[in-house]
């Protein structure tokens, strides 16, 4: 699997912004680096524009200013649609599609893409594995037969068929219970490690980036308040906005002494 | 009933002509509501403005509706199938913007994210997902057409409610009675057939 997966690509954001229609600025002036292979995570309250921000990698949302460089491509001069299928893209209503087996729905961006038919149930067997949903079993299965978890599992697996070199992932986890969340985390950091793929992860929940991040970006009022490591993060908030996200969560901390030891256990 | 018995031939016959009727009208219907039902769900302002329009030929009492026809068009079938699918616009168009309206709002935006082309989008999840609510609105367009066009025999247009009309003025009640059982059973069997079609979409397109 990690062998014939494509390289995490490397994501600038110069300068961008979101302005509505209305005049309501959703995202002023974003500057931030994602390096090939990071794992970032956008963390932010609700209304914080982290989403937006998100949604414009991949042009769901288009800037009304600045420039996003994919590899160095100004994505703007892609097809939005031939740029979507290279970016997985997974959120947090899953949005399995209901009316197709969970195999079919794994293998949606390899079939827009034209693949042929083995070379699509061959991935799609690999991916199903890859997120531990027994290929046998779950292949042809519909989406309501599964739990949330395994739904969202899937969701992942369907987001990384065409092996893209950036997955977007807002707020994934968010509608699931703590401890299928816990083994969903576990399975995208492992996923992260074996694979390579950037990873642009958006969440409210503290203990959550933490525990996920190479790097946390504090998303507060549409803009960076901070970006560093969890532990620079935790350690040295640059501001009261920041400080008030993450500085006196007592549990945040705990997460964040474990995590070394957690990376060692689940690999 | 002993009309059935002695003459089935000219029943099978009406028989004939009504199915074709209803179904040429449903086919027409169909190919005008589907690009009309898109148009309605995606865009609310021109939606109300086609449902009204749609809605006001849906309360014209139908002997109106095919005399109005008959003095632009002329007696006979074409005439009818264009009052029958001007009839099934509203059922259909109503039935088909309901159902593309009511797909989850996360189907489409992972259907965006992952890369479908609109009109990709619109073929291979919208239409899919909206199915059971497009099926139900084909249900009663088809039985309502069916009661229809049974009037439409008034216009020459053939079908069933020929046997209806000459028995009328034949004084032949075995004949009316022969056309209106005939037009009955139609009914039911098309219900019931596109009831069943009706369930298996909604089988596979529940979330």
């Amino acid at each position: 699997m990690a062998s014939s997966a494509a390289r995490g690509a490397r994501i600038e954001l110069r300068g961008v912004g979101v302005t509505y229609a209305g005049g309501a600025v959703a995202v002023q002036n974003v500057d931030l680096d994602v390096a090939a292979g990071e794992f970032a995570v956008f963390l932010g309250p609700s209304g914080s524009g982290k989403s937006t921000l998100l949604r414009t990698i991949n042009r769901l949302i288009e800037p009304t200013a600045g420039a996003i460089f994919i590899d160095g491509v100004d994505v703007r001069t892609l097809d939005p649609v031939v740029l979507r299928r290279g970016i997985g893209y997974v959120i947090q209503a899953v949005g399995l599609f209901p009316h197709l087996t969970i195999g079919a729905n794994v293998g949606v961006v390899p079939a827009l893409l034209g693949w042929d038919r083995a070379r699509i149930a061959k991935r799609v067997d690999d991916l199903l594995a890859l997120v531990r949903l027994e290929p046998a079993t779950y292949r042809d299965r519909y989406p309501r037969q599964l739990s949330g978890g395994e739904q969202q599992r899937a969701g992942v697996a369907r987001a990384l068929a065409a092996e893209p070199p950036v997955l977007l992932m807002d707020e994934p986890f968010g509608a699931v219970d703590a401890i299928v969340r816990a083994s969903l985390q576990d399975a995208i950091r492992r996923i992260h490690r074996d694979l390579g793929t950037t990873i642009v992860f958006v969440t409210h929940d503290v203990d959550e980036a933490l525990r996920l991040a190479d790097r946390v970006v504090v998303i507060a009022a549409g803009g960076i308040a901070q970006a560093g490591s969890p532990s620079n993060v935790l350690a040295a908030p640059a501001n009261d906005t920041v400080r008030a996200l993450v500085g006196i969560d007592a549990e945040s901390r705990r997460f964040a002494e474990t995590r070394p030891l957690l990376d060692r256990a689940d690999g | 009933m002993s009309f059935i018995l002695r003459h089935p031939d000219i029943v099978a016959a009406r028989f004939g002509e009504h199915v074709l009727l209803t179904f040429v009208s449903l086919a027409i219907a169909l190919a005008i509501a589907f690009p009309l039902g898109v148009l309605t769900a995606r865009n609310p302002r021109i939606g109300a403005i086609t449902l009204a329009t749609l809605n006001v030929i849906y309360t014209i009492p139908s002997l109106a509706l095919l005399a109005i026809l008959v003095a632009i068009f002329g007696l006979g079938m074409p005439t009818a199938v264009v009052a029958l699918v001007a009839y099934a616009q509203m059922i259909l168009v109503r039935n088909i913007a309901a159902g593309l309206r009511g797909v989850s709002p996360a189907a489409l935006d992972a259907a965006d994210g992952l890369g479908y082309t609109r009109f990709g989008r619109l073929v291979r999840i919208e239409i899919p997902l909206a199915l059971p609510a497009i099926v139900g609105g084909i249900r009663i367009a088809t039985v309502s057409l069916i009661g229809i066009a049974t009037v439409a025999a008034w216009i020459d247009a053939g079908g069933l409610g020929t046997l209806v009309f000459e028995g009328l003025h034949q004084d032949d009640p075995d004949k009316i009675i022969a056309g209106s059982v005939a037009a009955i059973v139609l009914a039911l069997i098309a219900d019931g057939l596109l009831r069943l079609a009706e369930r298996w979409t909604s089988f596979r397109s529940l979330s």
